[in-house]
């Protein structure tokens, strides 16, 4: 019985949920990744903030290795430059403009697969919206998580947005080439941010101007490319030792 | 500001827990928020109180329960100092998160009237 006003009539019943609020999104995001297994692609969501380089340096990894077949959407509130910007670097690009919204979700993901039909590649990067906050709290259904830190903006970004910073499975800190114009600023003291943040801080120095570094990350998506594809009885060998001047044929 | 997609994913799930169940009006809800959830409390309640108007929980409170971070070796358990690296000192193994990114939905008072 209602023990608030004592009117008697209606039962308050109190109810034990105990339940994530966003579980919804984590099915979805579940649903992704299982998408993204069976068709043995590697889904890496890149985030980072606004202008902290996430399209530049995936137009150096599509210039760097022309053989790898890279998909992307692109996650903007508005226009679909970046989208245009992967595309001609050669990579297959759908933009999802979420308008007002500040992040990318599973569902929206899901949404931008289906409408867009891209399908057959090795890696499709999942370009969030730049913003150091929001993307953290949505599981995508990505494999890995990878945040982009450019030098420019400060070696405290890490403690400061500690949420995202955890969830990294990887951190490119980029525009390095940039780094004697930053006095003070150093690799050492991002490094050192990070270990705050991350239990098992992983980083790759990059510049997509001067291309240092894009080696080591090519290096650590071949890495886990490979498990992606065997995971869904892939086979298909990837010589790294020779330029490719053929197309590429997967064994399906 | 993800508070408000946030809060749309608890009103989904609260109205259709009151569906199942013939409630009429939601009284109050309890949620379990961990300080390391990128979920901000203050915020979340302004986009509550913005979200509920004319929904069946309008007028129910909101009460939200901070969970502090916890960090510890997964072997020693030695607890690990936020802001300190997140590595255990004496077993050199990365920190585990024991408990702050709860975003948690635990509990829902409604009236449900007599059958």
């Amino acid at each position: 019985m209602c023990d608030t006003c004592g009117c008697g009539d209606p039962d308050v019943v109190p109810i034990e949920i105990q339940d994530k609020i966003l579980a919804g999104n984590d099915r979805q995001a579940a649903h992704n990744r299982e998408h993204f297994a069976s068709h043995g692609v590697l889904a890496v969501n890149l985030m980072g903030s606004p202008g902290a380089g996430k399209t530049a340096i995936l137009e150096a990894t599509a210039r760097a290795d022309r053989s790898l077949r890279l998909g992307a959407l692109a996650g903007d509130l508005e226009t679909d430059r970046d989208a245009q910007r992967l595309e001609a670097a050669g990579i297959k690009s759908v933009t999802i403009n979420t308008i007002s919204a500040c992040h990318l979700d599973a569902r929206l993901v899901h949404n931008a697969l289906h409408d867009s039909g891209m399908e057959g590649h090795d890696i499709l990067f999942i370009e969030n919206v730049g913003n150091l906050v929001c993307p953290a709290v949505y599981d995508l259904g990505q494999q890995f998580n990878v945040v982009a830190l450019s030098v420019t903006e400060g070696e405290d970004k890490p403690v400061k947005y500690p949420v995202m910073f955890r969830k990294a499975d990887l951190v490119l800190i980029t525009k390095v080439d940039l780094l004697p114009h930053l006095p003070g600023m150093s690799i050492e003291k991002i490094a050192d941010s990070l270990a705050r943040v991350m239990p098992d801080p992983r980083y790759i120095a990059v510049s997509a101007v001067s291309g240092e570094g894009v080696a080591d990350w090519l290096k650590w998506l071949e890495e886990r490319r490979r498990p992606a594809m065997v995971a869904a009885g892939h086979s298909h060998d990837h010589h790294h030792e020779h330029e490719h001047d053929h197309d590429h044929h997967h064994n399906h | 500001m993800h508070e408000y997609s946030i809060v749309q994913s608890l009103m989904n799930r609260v109205e259709a827990e009151a569906a199942a169940r013939g409630a009429t009006v939601v009284r109050a809800l309890t949620l379990r928020i961990g300080e390391l959830s990128g979920v901000e409390p203050v915020l979340l309640t302004m986009a509550f109180e913005t979200f509920v108007e004319k929904t069946i929980c309008e007028g129910a409170t909101l009460s939200i329960v901070r969970i502090p971070v916890s960090w510890a070796c997964p072997k020693c358990e030695r607890p690990i100092v936020q802001g300190a690296f997140l590595q255990c000192p004496e077993c050199s193994v990365p920190a585990t998160l024991r408990s702050g990114d709860e975003i948690i939905l635990e509990r829902i008072e409604m009236e449900v009237p007599d059958v």
